[in-house]
């Protein structure tokens, strides 16, 4: 008598199911190597057959490339949301309406949770920490809605494995999750732990800037502009309270913040100031106005061509600074894509080694430090596939560099303050350029 | 699972065997992959396992100790071998290694159980069944080892759906926890019992969320939140219970709860629109402290809701477009595109036009307030934040502010791929109607070589639409350099774009045609077939310039092979085949031979031109339209054989053939309109930008509609919050709660959203607006404000009355508080209900000017009997009232902290007898009955610090009036700190102070210790430079620091002195002019008596009275006149101006006050304070 009961209790809920709109915002998750390998998943629901996957592994077939993978596909019953982080597809099936960013972002947010625990985030260490990692991702939805997602909260409940506690746990059978009750989740500031404490109190801020550019074949800059962040480490006991001032906040045109940022203060006297979370974190990340015009530290005078008769070309590169400030370019590397004809290379470089991978067809010359007085020069001939059209177009020229001790946009800290605490920190400023998506067209 | 699988779950090994039939099935289907290749992923993934489950066993086996050593070998031994050959998942293995497992569940150390958890987790994760260990498994929910608990939560939640009946066993534990005194753990227990998705806890669940929302903990009541779409999904019949509970839950004022809460409103009940009403504006002001995810959602819920509540501010403006046709021009790319709203809009200006033209369009401050709170999120570092805030300001704003949005979504490319391309297609569907916003940008869509196809592809749509006269040569340029690039795909992309441009920019179109010609010769044949299809768009816009490209085009019939590209150039020769009038038979002859090769969209165009050649030159060509048709007629395709017979009907005249032959060639050679080349964007904003509706171009499920905006306003004052005074006063519990959601930024939030909300943009435009508003909805909104509750009438009645006091004070005054912006909707409101409606005009102009007259007005009109109720309810609220007028810090008024009379400082008693002692009053006049008429004569304590925010320390603070000895400029604050934690706190310092320029502050000494449960008061000192600002600072202990501030009323800026009569009147004759103030006033029935003004004028402002000859005490032998004259004097602290004040009174409790001082601000700000203290 009671079986009966509850098969019609069942049968109606069956019956139900068909008809309510499912009432979440991510209803599973499943991690895909980038060879095609379901290796983790996850339901915060009832259960979604890993086929959906299928649809996914069609779009990707088609793509061919996988960074060209639609992020957002529709099947018949379901949303496919996927992003692809360290050769990994992160992957999470959603039924109804929803922002599709909340979910880009959040997945990226998981993805960038397992590389502040494991180091790194790849397939290697998620299945090597597989069950850290379900209950990481318990935590960080509940019902498909994010719970927490800050690490140090996280950090929290679940301690991240490191080398030293992993021996212990082998031999005492120990646990890697937190025997306190995490209260960062109570707190008005969700992102700092309680009870933080360092030996030495430290805190250091990194300065970073990128060029983005895209100079054309004449050496005209068509465009250019500079991307900066502000990596903080902070290590320091307490509740501190900071404040980050800049000489010339004023270059700063367009700034995001993390969400400790105090955003009023920084209305009012463009300084920061904020209660920071424990360990790396992004500040803040910003935008130089594009009024200011954009140093570009180098030049490159380069001529490929390519005959048209007797299937070869030439290749000459050289590199010379241009707007340094004064500072050493290093870490200077050359990458161009050839056309698919290209078959081979035969190139001296004066400074640095070259590679040319034949199956993606990239020429990557790396130079190491510029040196003004010897301009680092790479010249020679390209054997081509006979019986091709020469390419249309010239490969263009993709550059990255590094100047330490200098922002290229002249953003100098002048100060930074600490409040609520007694002792004095060790403070740091470290200044950064990079290229960011540097591209010389040719 | 299978509903067949359900039907089959019920007895316990009815479903084992299920389950073993399943998992033998699943088994051989993973059997597959790693047999047919042995590298495939599966292999891998047990390889990658195997290393590590081993070392679990044998950590296991060491941590078992008696189980010994040897035992665990074999165990290792069989689980590698188990698991080796796991991959075949072969019937016999599986429930042997699950026995193991169940070993080791049953064992009594919490390492081996572990063990076997961490192992079933690991089964589950890849997806492997794991659920005959059901019962093994659900016997260790209440184990005491915290981890094992949490994973065979993890477990529970997986399966019990499958196991219902077991899972049952579980929920006492769960009901258990929901007891717990830690807050986690109530939470933890109800996250996880409402995971568990079995109908029959239903109830269980229901009584647990209800509970859990009343919760103490801010926690806790999340996650009832979070629990209710559970709940909902799991049983729709207990909707309305449900919506109860959000009811409720959405009157929370923390910011933890806010984001949840809303999420479960969206899920459960979006339609329940008027639930929103009354937090509203609180979920506004909230809004920059509720976690990220929290606050899309609260974005993407307000921007509904604003859409069914507010008037489209843009629609004065499309009128205005609409108006002046010399405009339309100007846009002349934009016309095509626009048509359809045009049509709307027009439609809409029929019905809004009369309307619009008497009234210039104001927006609504509640409009105005999200605008302004949401703008500040677009700097957050969460995109999705930064999209919700870019679709609120796109759909809600008015078009000159939208352009904000742009440089942060710019910014947004610069992140993940998966980003840009989201943010990309949203910007595409912006361009289109709101172009200029980008424009500036344009460079930042420039395309890298590096850059994926789809994004290259959205960036290029952008590009297209931000073209226009003046930057189109620019983007020919980036053009030009695309088409060279070796993704093909993108380059078919550009030449539709630089198509796109030719026809919406004129000036450009021939340059284009050249350049697309030129790619005529290109090699690739793609290009060459894109360039095609494009050129004969752009050819039919002006044929006969372009007969020399048409003869070009047909040259390359012989080379191109893309069938669309073919018919292309074929439909363009029969087109224009007067234009090359040689060519064209040829061009058929030719086409006639090949027929039969030919696909089918290009033997359809042949046809075509056959029959248009046959129309026009029968002479040359009507043999070889015959042998065409011929040909058409056996074609495999029935389409072809259907045109080939319908054309030669139409065509080739016969007896037989009827009267459409004579009007053929009006039918092939008719004029065609030039197709629009239009962006697969358009229109894409009828779909809710940001959403996934928006991005797929359909609807999702789920998806909620975005209202068009109301032809009419809602009434607003329905978004007006209620405070049920009498029991704010009373409750602690509430209080509790306000303080807690005190935001973590304090210190700007003082400053910040609905403080500086009150502009006085939107100050003048509620003047015009209730005007408006009570013209248009007449008698409608008469009626249902009176079917309100009398209380509430009364209440907003009251609150209109002193917002029109407190007016002129916010004008000059920097930061205003909120409720003004609060009250303002009242106001309105209230003026709807004045129910004529010439009277309503009078209304506003003596509101302007002297707010006695307005509340005689407004009292004159309510009924007689309403008056009474105002009179009863008058004493339980002006503490209240008192309150909010002095403590601005928040936004709401019911933010703000209630008055603790109880809790008197030390120095009351004294410093009240001295200031009645020099007033010549009697103490225990002063004293008299504190219970009853405490705030208005003793010290107000106003809180600093809650118990819940200060995490135990509770601090309040009060003006004791005493002059600050270390610097007499300075106002003396004592603070009185309690520690009601159960630890001590110590160094209680302040930290960190933020002052106005000009101020300065003296801080107390700090306090070592405060042992718990004691009390210590110090006091400080503030230099408020005579202004009102707050001064802001940290309060810090040894762990923690509090960001607090003190703003105090204008009536604490001074202190006492004492003048005669005489000289009284003689500085009063001094400062005339400018420098007076005069009110008439009715002085409330209460206050009637000369004690009592006194004793309120002295609460309100720290002055001294004169004594005087009309002073019945202090010259008993003369009579005291009939309408005596009180004057009361003071200085400034800071700046030691004299302030004086007189309350002549006259009959019938009319009154004269009269305030004399240099400074005008403190002036003004003083007569409203003391006309509200007199008056209620």
């Amino acid at each position: 008598m009671c079986c009966l009961l509850i098969v019609i209790i069942i049968i109606n809920e069956g019956i139900n199911k068909g008809f309510i709109v499912a009432a979440e915002m991510i209803n599973s998750l499943f991690l895909i190597s980038h060879t095609g390998d379901i290796f983790l998943e996850k339901h915060w629901k009832s259960v979604i057959s890993r086929s959906v996957c299928d649809y996914f592994f069609e779009a990707k077939e088609k793509a061919g490339d996988l960074e060209n993978v639609p992020p957002i596909l529709q099947t018949p019953h379901h949303y496919l949301i996927s992003v692809y982080r360290g050769k990994l597809f992160f992957l999470s099936v959603v039924q109804t309406e929803v922002p599709p960013l909340f979910v880009v972002e959040f997945l990226h947010r998981v993805a960038d949770t397992f590389q502040d625990y494991f180091g790194e985030c790849s397939e290697t260490v998620i299945k090597d920490n597989v069950v850290i990692v379900y209950e990481l991702l318990e935590e960080m939805l509940d019902n498909g809605f994010p719970l927490a997602t800050e690490s140090n909260v996280l950090m929290e409940m679940i301690r991240p494995p490191t080398i030293l506690r992993s021996v212990v746990n082998t031999l005492t059978g120990g646990s890697n999750v937190g025997e306190k009750l995490p209260t960062g989740q109570l707190s008005i500031i969700p992102w700092r732990r309680a009870g933080v404490k360092y030996t030495n109190n430290e805190a250091y801020f990194d300065v970073i800037e990128e060029i983005d550019a895209i100079v054309d074949k004449s050496g005209t800059t068509v465009f250019a502009e500079i991307q900066g962040v502000v990596e903080a480490c902070v290590k320091l006991s307490g509740m501190p309270d900071l404040t980050l001032s800049f000489m010339n906040p004023r270059l700063l045109d367009d700034v995001s913040f993390h969400p400790c940022v105090r955003f009023k203060r920084w209305e009012a006297d463009r300084v920061l100031s904020f209660i920071p979370p424990d360990g790396n974190f992004r500040l803040m990340s910003y935008h130089v106005s594009s009024q200011n015009l954009v140093a570009i530290p180098v030049y490159v005078k380069q001529n490929i061509s390519f005959l048209e008769t007797g299937s070869c070309g030439r290749l000459e590169i050289t590199i010379g600074p241009k707007q340094t400030m004064g500072k050493t370019v290093e870490a200077l590397m050359v990458t161009i894509h050839m056309p698919k004809s290209v078959l081979s290379v035969n190139l001296t470089a004066t400074q640095g080694s070259y590679t040319y991978d034949l199956t993606t067809k990239a020429l990557i010359w790396t130079i190491g430090k510029l040196n003004p007085q010897k301009l680092p020069n790479l010249r020679g001939s390209l054997s081509m596939q006979s019986g091709v059209p020469k390419p249309e177009e010239n490969p263009s020229i993709n550059l990255d560099l590094k100047i330490q001790q200098l922002a290229i946009s002249g953003l100098k800290v002048s100060r930074l303050d600490m409040y609520g605490e007694k002792y004095k920190p060790f403070k740091g400023v470290k200044y950064l350029t990079k290229a960011g998506k540097f591209q010389v067209r040719t | 699972m299978t509903a067949m699988q359900k039907l089959l779950q019920l007895p316990v090994n009815a479903v084992n065997i299920v389950k073993t039939v399943q998992s033998q099935v699943q088994g051989q289907e993973e059997d597959k992959s790693p047999v047919l290749s042995p590298d495939s992923g599966q292999q891998t993934w047990y390889n990658a396992l195997q290393p590590d489950e081993l070392r679990h066993l044998r950590s296991g086996g060491s941590g078992g100790g008696g189980g010994g050593g040897g035992g665990g070998g074999d165990q290792d031994e069989r689980a590698a071998l188990e698991e080796g050959g796991g991959g075949g998942g072969s019937f016999q293995t599986q429930p042997l290694r699950h026995d193991d497992l169940k070993e080791m569940l049953d064992s009594n150390k919490d390492s081996l159980k572990l063990e076997a958890m961490k192992r079933i987790v690991a089964m589950i994760a890849r997806g492997k069944n794991a659920s005959d260990l059901f019962p093994a498994v659900v016997k260790n929910v209440a184990c005491k080892n915290i981890e094992v608990k949490k994973l065979v939560y993890v477990y529970l939640v997986r399966y019990a759906e499958e196991q219902q009946d077991l899972a049952l066993l579980s929920i006492s534990t769960f009901q258990r926890g929901l007891k717990d005194p830690n807050q986690l753990i109530r939470a933890s227990a109800l996250r996880v019992l409402s995971s568990i998705r079995v109908t029959i806890i239903v109830p269980i669940m229901m009584l647990a969320i209800k509970e859990a929302a009343s919760d103490m903990s801010p926690y806790v009541r999340k996650t009832a939140a979070h629990a209710i779409p559970k709940l909902y999904s799991l049983d729709p019949e207990q909707k309305d219970q449900l919506i109860e509970v959000i009811e409720k839950l959405l009157a929370d004022k923390t910011t933890l709860v806010a984001g949840s809460v809303v999420m479960a409103f969206e899920e459960v009940c979006p339609e329940r629109i008027d639930l929103i009403h009354k937090n509203y504006r609180k979920l506004c002001n909230l809004l920059i402290d509720v976690e990220e995810w929290g606050q899309v959602v609260i974005i993407n819920m307000l921007t509904r809701y604003a859409r069914t509540q507010f008037l489209n501010p843009n629609i004065n403006e499309s009128l205005l477009e609409e108006g002046s046709g010399g405009d339309k021009t100007f846009y002349g790319s934009d016309e095509d595109e626009d048509e359809d709203d045009d049509e709307k809009e027009k439609e809409k200006k029929a019905e809004a036009a009369a309307m619009a033209k008497r009234k210039p369009y104001v927006m609504d401050p509640d409009h105005r307030l999200l605008l302004r709170n949401t703008k500040p999120l677009l700097q957050s570092r969460n995109a999705a934040v930064v999209m919700a805030v870019a679709q609120l300001y796109f759909h809600l704003a008015p078009k000159a502010e939208v352009g904000v949005i742009a440089k942060a979504l710019v910014r947004l490319l610069r992140s993940h791929s998966e980003v840009q391309f989201v943010v990309l297609q949203n910007v595409a569907t912006m361009t289109i109607k709101r172009r200029g916003m980008f424009e500036p940008y344009l460079k930042s869509f420039y395309i890298r070589s590096t850059d994926p196809t789809q994004i290259k592809v959205l960036k290029l749509e952008v590009l297209t639409n931000l073209a226009n006269e003046t930057n189109i040569s620019t983007i020919l340029r980036e053009f030009q350099t695309y088409i060279k690039s070796m993704d093909k795909d993108f380059v078919a992309a550009t030449i539709q774009a630089i198509g796109r441009c030719a026809t919406n920019i004129g000036e450009v179109r021939d340059t284009c045609l050249n350049g697309l010609v030129q790619l005529l010769s290109n090699r690739d044949e793609l290009v060459v077939a894109e360039s095609v299809v494009v050129i004969k768009k752009l050819l039919q816009m002006q044929p006969e310039k372009h007969s020399d490209i048409i003869k070009h085009m047909a040259k390359l019939t012989d080379n191109i092979q893309v069938p669309m590209a073919r018919a292309s150039i074929l439909w363009l020769i029969g087109e224009y085949c007067e234009h090359v009038p040689k060519i064209a038979p040829d061009v058929l002859r030719k086409m006639a031979k090949s027929f039969t090769n030919e696909e089918d969209i290009v033997k359809l165009q042949i046809i075509n031109l056959a029959a248009k050649l046959y129309l026009t030159n029968s002479k040359q060509t009507k043999l070889l339209t015959q042998y065409v048709l011929n040909l058409a007629k056996y074609d495999q395709n029935y389409d072809i054989r259907d045109r080939a017979r319908f054309i030669r009907q139409l065509i080739v005249p016969t007896e037989k053939s009827g009267a459409l032959s004579k009007y053929a060639k009006k039918l092939f050679l008719a004029l065609k309109p030039a197709p629009v080349l239009e962006s697969p964007f358009k229109d894409r904003d009828h779909f809710q930008l940001g959403s996934l509706s928006h991005l797929l171009n359909a609807k999702a499920g789920g998806y909620q509609e975005l209202p068009d905006w109301p032809e009419a306003a809602p009434d607003p004052s329905v978004r007006n919050v209620e405070v049920p005074e009498w029991t704010k006063c009373s409750s602690r519990e509430k209080r509790k709660e306000k303080k807690v959601e005190k935001p973590f930024y304090s210190d700007s939030e003082g400053e910040s959203g609905p403080t500086e909300s009150a502009d006085s943009e939107s100050d003048s435009a509620t003047a015009s607006d209730s005007r408006s508003g009570s013209e248009e909805s007449g008698s409608g909104s008469e009626s249902e404000s009176e079917e309100d509750s009398e209380s509430e009438e009364e209440e907003e009645e009251k609150k209109s009355k002193k917002k029109e006091l407190k007016k002129p004070v916010q004008e000059s005054e920097s930061e205003q508080s909120s409720e003004e912006e609060d009250r303002k909707p009242e106001k309105k409101s209230k003026q709807q209900k004045s129910d004529s409606e010439s009277e309503s005009d009078e209304d506003e102009e003596s509101e302007s000017e002297s707010s006695p007259s307005e509340s005689e007005d407004s009292e004159s009109e309510a009924e007689v009997k309403k008056k009474k109720k105002v009179a009863e309810s008058k004493p339980p609220s002006k503490p209240v009232k008192k309150e909010k007028k002095e403590m601005s810090l928040l936004d709401l008024d019911d933010f703000e902290p209630a008055p603790s009379p109880q809790v008197t400082p030390v120095n009351t008693l004294l410093s009240n007898s001295l200031v009645t002692d020099l007033e010549g009053l009697s103490l225990s006049d002063s004293v008299l009955s504190p219970a009853t008429i405490a705030p208005s004569s003793a010290l107000k304590n106003y809180e600093l610090l809650h118990r819940i925010t200060g995490e135990g320390l509770t601090v309040e603070y009060c003006f004791s009036r005493q002059p600050f000895s270390p610097d007499a400029n300075m106002v003396a604050v004592q603070l009185q700190f309690t520690n009601n934690s159960s630890s001590d706190t110590k160094s209680l310092h302040m930290e960190d102070v933020k002052l106005q320029s000009g101020m300065r502050v003296k801080e107390f000494p700090e306090i070592e210790l405060l042992p718990a449960g004691e009390t210590a008061s110090a006091v400080m000192g503030i230099d408020f430079c005579d202004s009102t600002q707050a001064a802001n600072f940290q309060l810090c202990t040894h762990t923690k620091k509090f960001f607090v501030s003190i703003q105090p009323p204008v009536g604490e800026l001074m202190r006492t002195v004492f003048l005669t009569e005489n000289e009284f009147k003689k500085e009063q004759g001094q400062l005339m002019g400018m420098n007076e103030i005069t009110e008439k006033l009715t002085l409330d029935a209460r206050c009637r008596n000369e004690h009592a003004i006194v004793q309120r004028v002295t609460a309100a402002a720290n002055l001294s009275r004169v004594p005087c000859g009309s002073d019945k005490e202090c010259s008993p032998p003369v009579r005291p006149p009939d309408h005596p004259v009180h004057r009361f004097a003071g200085r400034t602290v800071t700046s030691s101006s004299l302030v004086l004040v007189t309350v002549a009174t006259r009959e019938e409790g009319a009154a004269q006050l009269t305030v004399n001082c240099e400074k005008m601000v403190i002036g003004t700000m003083l007569v409203k304070d003391i006309l509200l203290a007199l008056t209620q």
